[in-house]
C-alpha cells in the first residue's frame, strides 16, 4: 500500500488540502478546497497503514460506495473518491456545527425538544431507508443539524446498501458497531432489517429523555446479549412525569422482535409529529420491566425464534405507507364518501402495515373572524374529529393504524398538500365534487391536489348511476 | 470504454438480437461473448456467424462446454441437451465447427479475465452455486474481475485482500462499483435462455473506467423463439422453459 500523501498544503485530484480538523479511529478529516466547488469541502481519508484495523479498510469502501449514491438534504454531499490503489478518500460537504453528541453533558432535555429533534433524525432515516441504505450507527456523534433545521446522518461506515454487495456481512464473525445504540437483531447477525435504526432511534429517544442509557454502555459481547431477553426499565419508572405518549413511542422502538417496533421510520415520525394521535397500549403505563420468568422464558427460547425471512428494504418501505384520505364530512356528498371508503378499504387490503390519515379541512373564512362554537354551541372541531372516526369505523383498523386530523385552513388544496408533505404521506386519496356550483365557483381542490401533490394521488369519483346512453341521433360519417 | 458482455446464447436468436440491439442502444463500445453459442434453441447458424462477425471486427469469445461438445462426443450432458447438441451438430457447416472448435478456454484482457464456467479449472465446466465455489475460482487468478456464465443465473461475489468473502443477485440496471484493492467475480445470467424466474434476456453492462457494473435485461419475441424450437422438433421442454425463465 503507498504511502499516505495526505499533509497540509499537498493536492490530490485537484483538491488541496487544509488542515486536519479531526482524528478518529477509523479516519483522519481535513478541510480541502477545489476551484470549481465553491461550498467548505472535508476529505476522509481512512486510516489504512501497516497494523491498522482491518474493519477501517473495510467500512471505508462501504462509505465509498454508498456516499456518491445518496442525495438530498438529510444526507452530506459526496463531491468525490478516491481508491486504495492510490490513495483512498472521499470529499464530502463540510456541514457547519456540532454534532448531537455534544448535547450529551446537558442531558437529560425537556421532552418537547426532544420530541422535536428526534422527529427530525426519524424524517432523515426514513429519507435514507427510502434510498435503500440501513445506517446501523445511529448515534448523537452520527447526527447534525443543518441551519434549516434538517437531521444529516453522517458515517456510512457500518452502513447496507440493499442493491450492493455487503462488505461488512462476511468480514467479522462478531457483530461491529456502537454497542449502547445496537439493535438486539444485530447480535444475531441480522443486517437487512431497517428496523434496527429505529432501535437505535429509540435508544437515543430514551437517552435523551431519561439521562441513561436502556442497556447500559456494556461493551462485552455477554453484556450485549443481555438486550435479546432483557427489556430496558420503562422510563415512567424513573421519572414521573414521563408523558405516556412518549413511554408508548420510546417502548414500541426497543422491542426486542422488530415486528412489533414502528414498521417504518416515517410512521414513528408521524407518531412523534402528533403525540395527541399515539396509540396507547400497555406498554405506555408500565413502570417496572417485565417479570423475571417473562425475561427467562425469552432467555431459553433463543432457538426457537421464527426463522427469518430475507428483507428487502424497498418492499419493506413499500408495504408499510402511510395513506391519507381527504373527507369532507359535512358538505360531501353521501355516494362519495361511500366510494372514499370503497377505495380506501381495497388499497389498505393489500398493504398489512400501512397506516391511514383520515384529514378533514376545516375551512376558515378569509374576512369574518370565526367562531370555534357553531349556531347550536357544540366545538366544530370536535364534531369534526368524531365524525371522521365515524367514517372510518367500518374499516376496522385497529387504532395504532388510525389517526385523524382536522386542518384549519383557507385553502383547502394548500393544506392538504402541506399535510402531505410534512407528514411524508405516501398516497392520497381525494375526492371529485361532482357538477357543483362551488367547483366552478371555487376551482377543483382535487385537481390542485393531483397536479401539486409529491406523492401518489388517487382522485375518488361516486360510481355512475346510470349506464352512458348511445347518442343515438347522431350519425359518425 | 463500456463492454457489453453476453453468456449462454444457447442459439436463441431473437434474444441474441435483442440483447445486442439494447447494448448499442445503451454505448457499448466492445463485445465480449462468454460461450455456449450453441445448444438448447433452434437457430445455431445464425448466432455462430454473428458471433464470427463480431470477433472479426474484434470482440473477444471463449468456449462453452456446448460448443466444445459440438465437436467432441466426450462430452457429457442431459437427455435434452444431447437430443439437441446432436441436431446442432447436423446444422453448422465446417467453417462454424471450426469457429467453434478454435475459441480459447480463457482470454484475458488487462486485469480482466473472460471464461465460461469459471478460472480454477475451466475445462471441468464446474459451476459457481456459492461463496466457496467463487473463492476456489478468485483464488486461481490475479484479474481484478473475473466475468463467467455457465450457471444461467446472476451474481456478483467479491474476496478482499483477507480471503473474506460476499455475495449479491444483483438488482436489474443498478451499477455496482467493483472497487479496486479486492477481487471481483461477476456471474451473469443466460441470453437465451434465463434460469432465475425472470425470462427476458440477460447480459451486463462493464464501464472499464468507472468499474461501474450494470446487470441489464432484454424482453424479446419468446413465443417466435419457442415455436422455432417446435417446429425443429426440439424437445418441448426447451421451448415451454423460455416463457417460465427456468
Amino acid at each position: 500500500m503507498p504511502k499516505p500523501l495526505v499533509k497540509s498544503g499537498a493536492e490530490i485530484d485537484g483538491y488541496t488540502i487544509g488542515e486536519c480538523v479531526h482524528a478518529g479511529g477509523m479516519a483522519t478529516l481535513w478541510t480541502v478546497t477545489h476551484p470549481d466547488i465553491d461550498l467548505p469541502l472535508l476529505m476522509k481519508i481512512p486510516r489504512a497503514s501497516e497494523g491498522e484495523d482491518p474493519a477501517s479498510i473495510v467500512s471505508f469502501e462501504m462509505e465509498m460506495m454508498i456516499l456518491p449514491r445518496l442525495a438530498g438534504p438529510h444526507v452530506p454531499a459526496c463531491f468525490g473518491t478516491g481508491d486504495f490503489a492510490h490513495q483512498a478518500y472521499a470529499v464530502i460537504e463540510r456541514i457547519p456545527g456540532t454534532t448531537l453528541y455534544k448535547r450529551l453533558p446537558d442531558l437529560p432535555l425537556p421532552y418537547e425538544e426532544v420530541r422535536q429533534l428526534v422527529a427530525k433524525i426519524a424524517t432523515a432515516l426514513a429519507d435514507l431507508h427510502r434510498q435503500n441504505v440501513i445506517h446501523h450507527d445511529i448515534k448523537p456523534s452520527s447526527i447534525m443539524f443543518r441551519d434549516s433545521g434538517e437531521a444529516v446522518l453522517i458515517d456510512y461506515g457500518l452502513s447496507h446498501h440493499n442493491h450492493l454487495p455487503d462488505l461488512l456481512q462476511e468480514e467479522f464473525r462478531l457483530p461491529y458497531g456502537t454497542a449502547p445504540y445496537m439493535a438486539p437483531e444485530r447480535l444475531l447477525g441480522v443486517r437487512d432489517d431497517p428496523r434496527s435504526d429505529l432501535f437505535s432511534l429509540g435508544v437515543l429517544l430514551y437517552f435523551f429523555t431519561t439521562g441513561e442509557r436502556p442497556f447500559g454502555e456494556g461493551e462485552t459481547l455477554r453484556a450485549m446479549r443481555r438486550r435479546l431477553w432483557r427489556d430496558p426499565y420503562p422510563p415512567r419508572g424513573m421519572r414521573a412525569d414521563y408523558p405516556s405518549w412518549l413511554q408508548e413511542v420510546v417502548l414500541r422502538c426497543l422491542e426486542i422482535e422488530p415486528v412489533w417496533r414502528y414498521p417504518t421510520a416515517s410512521q414513528l415520525a408521524f407518531d412523534l409529529a402528533h403525540p395527541d394521535q399515539v396509540k396507547l397500549t400497555a406498554r405506555s403505563e408500565r413502570l417496572k420491566r417485565d417479570p423475571l420468568s417473562v425475561a427467562w422464558r425469552r432467555r431459553f427460547n433463543q432457538g426457537v425464534m421464527a426463522p427469518r425471512a430475507k428483507s428487502d428494504v424497498a418492499a419493506q418501505i413499500a408495504s408499510s405507507p402511510i395513506v391519507a384520505v381527504a373527507l369532507d364530512t359535512v358538505e360531501g356528498a353521501p355516494e362519495l364518501n361511500e366510494a372514499l371508503r370503497v377505495t380506501t378499504e381495497r388499497i389498505l387490503a393489500t398493504l398489512p402495515s400501512a397506516r391511514l390519515a383520515c384529514v378533514n379541512v376545516l375551512k376558515l373564512n378569509r374576512i369574518a373572524i370565526d367562531k370555534t362554537l357553531d349556531e347550536q354551541g357544540s366545538n366544530k372541531h370536535i364534531d369534526r374529529l368524531v365524525a371522521l372516526r365515524h367514517w372510518a369505523t367500518p374499516l376496522k383498523l385497529d387504532e395504532s393504524r388510525l389517526s385523524v386530523h382536522v386542518l384549519e385552513a383557507v385553502d383547502p388544496a394548500t393544506a392538504l398538500l402541506e399535510f402531505a408533505e410534512m407528514n411524508s404521506v405516501d398516497h392520497l386519496i381525494i375526492g371529485a365534487r361532482q357538477n357543483s356550483f362551488r367547483r366552478t365557483w371555487l376551482g377543483s381542490v382535487s385537481a390542485k391536489v393531483a397536479a401539486e401533490a409529491t406523492c401518489t394521488v388517487t382522485v375518488v369519483r361516486p360510481p355512475r348511476m346510470d349506464a352512458a346512453k348511445p347518442d343515438v341521433g347522431v350519425i359518425w360519417g | 470504454m463500456l463492454l457489453a458482455v453476453f453468456s449462454d446464447i444457447h442459439g436463441n436468436r431473437q434474444a441474441f438480437e435483442a440483447c445486442l440491439k439494447v447494448a448499442r442502444a445503451r454505448g457499448a463500445e466492445r463485445f465480449i461473448l462468454l460461450g455456449d453459442f450453441v445448444g438448447y434453441g433452434a437457430d445455431p447458424e445464425w448466432v455462430v456467424d454473428t458471433a464470427m462477425e463480431l470477433v472479426a471486427q474484434g470482440a473477444v469469445a471463449v468456449r462453452g462446454n456446448h460448443d466444445q461438445a459440438v465437436n467432441s462426443s466426450a462430452e457429457t450432458m442431459n437427455a435434452e441437451a444431447q437430443v439437441a447438441i446432436e441436431w446442432t451438430r447436423g446444422r453448422l457447416d465446417t467453417a462454424q465447427r471450426r469457429f467453434l472448435a478454435e475459441l480459447p478456454m480463457l482470454v484475458e484482457d488487462g486485469d480482466r479475465l473472460f471464461v465460461h464456467s469459471e478460472a480454477s479449472s475451466p475445462r471441468s465446466w464446474h459451476y459457481i452455486r456459492s461463496t466457496a465455489d467463487a473463492a476456489k475460482s478468485l483464488i486461481a487468478t490475479p484479474a481484478h474481475v473475473t466475468f463467467c456464465g455457465h450457471i444461467h443465473r446472476p451474481a456478483i461475489y467479491s474476496m478482499s485482500v483477507t480471503a473474506k468473502m460476499t455475495g449479491l443477485v444483483p438488482k436489474t440496471d443498478v451499477s455496482v462499483p467493483l472497487l479496486r484493492g479486492r477481487q471481483w467475480l461477476a456471474v451473469l445470467g443466460s441470453v437465451g435462455q434465463p434460469r432465475d424466474s425472470d425470462p427476458s434476456a440477460a447480459f451486463v453492462l462493464f464501464d472499464t473506467v468507472s468499474c461501474q457494473i450494470t446487470y441489464c435485461r432484454a424482453p424479446y419475441d419468446i413465443e417466435t423463439a419457442a415455436s422455432r424450437i417446435r417446429e425443429n422438433g426440439l424437445p418441448h421442454w426447451l421451448a415451454d422453459r423460455l416463457s417460465l425463465g427456468r
